[in-house]
């Protein structure tokens, strides 16, 4: 094993001793009744909990429509954001003068549109598709650009060389290339449909998992909403770790530039 | 980019954005839109009105504390783990992952452990504002250049003075950077606490004005804020620009 390696698999090791830690401390907490069980509840309960509510199906339902609206969301998002951003990397004017648009973007709250989305459109899936969709489709344009800017000319000229129409320069040469800087885009994506979705459930809706936890929240009711919850960090971290791996495989594929 | 340039572009996107949503209104009509002139009119008369102050003003306090608080825990923080290689190392990832996850599913627990008030608003804020700041404080500190740590060691500079004389000044730039970044998902964080529990302040506004089917009052507040944070967010982006071209 090389140093690098070592020093990776050490630092895992610690990471993982800080986390359990952290769940330890909480047990022990809860445990000793530092933290009363209607705050919250020990963690071995949580899992114990999450298992209990997986294996009964009851949460089957709001689960599907969730992931069902993120993917809906994410395949927007990421389709939208490649081509607009194709787009504006052959319109100079058009892109500077959306510049700001995007410098600014992530500094406005998304979610204030989401009261006005429901008025307009009413209490349905479409409003949490539009947020989650605004939320990760700038992402993806801004990320898809930077990947085009950094196509070597070399690879330009060899197109042309090649006598590479348009769609083979595109799928062949363009794509690749700029493929580790799409993926950091679609992971983004993944994230803001992910937190775009949970999030309007989760303020205002009638169904989905973000809903459900809400629900368990106004009536009490912990031996739902902690799992819940928890279930909702899981999917997230181990969909952002799958894709910060596939990003680092294409960047260390690609070689630096 | 000049400053000249970089303004004509954003009053063009401004003028753009204001025309399409003239065009939207002239297609959907009245039911479904108020259109911009009637949504300037509603704002006025809502921000003459009685109440509104107070709602600006606990929204405002609830951001500008959990803002205060994030700049202070965030930079020391970030000063820790930039300078202790091996903390920063275990726990930078961590806290990228935590930056990722939908963390308005928190606010239940944030809720629980403060009671429905200002400081779970607060906490709330925190959580959202502090990670960036720790982020780019992280970077910033470790980016400096060697040779001008070299030369603070040189001059045998106790760890503090080493701060305030030679990274601090280094770092700032990027810092900065962390505080615009920290700044804007503060005040998204307090006005997403807001719009899922509360009984005052602008996200409760929102709110309300779904229940009503008040559609000038939704289509004012969304405006001023997004007024409120694209302004803000547009001159702290110029001070950024500014620093770090000096630098």
């Amino acid at each position: 094993m090389s140093p690098s390696r070592a020093r990776a698999a050490r630092l895992a090791v610690y990471r993982f001793a800080v986390l359990g830690g952290a769940v330890a401390l909480l047990e022990a907490l809860c445990v000793l009744r530092v933290i009363d069980p209607i705050t919250m509840q020990a963690p071995h309960l949580i899992v114990r909990d999450l298992w209990r509510l997986l294996a009964s199906g009851r949460m089957n339902a709001a689960i599907a429509k969730t992931l069902t609206n993120t993917v809906l969301a994410l395949g927007l998002a990421v389709s939208v954001g490649l081509v607009v951003a194709a787009l504006l990397h052959r319109r100079r004017a058009l892109r500077d003068t959306l510049d700001p648009l995007f410098a600014t973007y992530y500094a406005v709250p998304v979610f204030a549109f989401y009261p006005f989305f429901i008025v307009v459109f009413g209490l349905g899936d479409l409003p949490q598709i539009l947020i989650a969709f605004m939320l990760g489709v700038v992402a993806m344009i801004v990320n898809t650009l930077n990947g085009l800017d950094r196509v070597p000319v070399v690879l330009l000229k060899t197109a042309r060389v090649l006598r590479l129409g348009p769609a083979d320069a595109a799928l062949r040469l363009a794509l690749p290339a700029a493929g580790p800087y799409i993926v950091t885009g679609i992971k983004l994506a993944v994230a803001y449909a992910f937190i775009g979705i949970i999030g309007s459930e989760f303020i205002l809706s009638r169904g989905g998992v973000g809903y459900e936890i809400s629900f368990a929240y106004n009536n009490f009711d912990n031996a739902v909403m902690y799992p819940l919850i928890v279930l909702i960090l899981l999917a997230s971290t181990i969909a952002n770790a799958v894709l910060t791996r596939w990003e680092r495989t294409l960047l260390a594929r690609r070689g630096a530039t | 980019m000049s400053d000249a340039h970089g303004l004509r572009n954003g009053l063009l996107l401004v003028a753009v954005l204001a025309a399409l949503w003239q065009a939207v209104y002239w297609l959907v009509g009245d039911s479904a839109l108020s259109s911009p002139l009637d949504t300037l009119r509603y704002t006025a008369t809502l921000v003459a009105r009685d109440d509104f102050g107070a709602h600006v003003y606990d929204t405002m306090r609830a951001f500008a504390i959990a803002f205060a608080l994030s700049v202070v825990f965030g930079l020391l923080a970030g000063f820790w783990l930039g300078f202790d290689r091996l903390s920063g190392d275990v726990l930078e990832p961590m806290l990228v992952t935590v930056y990722a996850i939908p963390k308005l599913t928190l606010y239940p627990i944030l809720l629980l452990a403060f009671g429905l008030g200002v400081s779970a608003k607060v906490a709330f804020g925190v959580l959202h504002g502090i990670i960036p700041i720790i982020l780019f404080t992280v970077s910033a500190v470790r980016n400096t250049r060697p040779i001008l740590i070299k030369t603070g060691r040189a001059m045998k500079l106790s760890r503090p003075q080493m701060v305030r004389w030679i990274l601090f000044p280094a770092a700032v730039p990027e810092i900065f950077t962390g505080l615009r970044v920290g700044f804007s998902l503060t005040l998204i964080g307090s006005l997403l606490a807001e719009m899922f529990a509360s009984q005052r302040g602008l996200g409760y506004l929102l709110m309300t004005g779904i229940g009503l089917h008040n559609l000038p009052q939704v289509m004012s507040v969304t405006l001023l804020i997004v007024v409120f944070a694209a302004s803000v967010s547009v001159l702290l982006l110029w001070i950024d620009r500014r620093l770090h071209r000096r630098r």
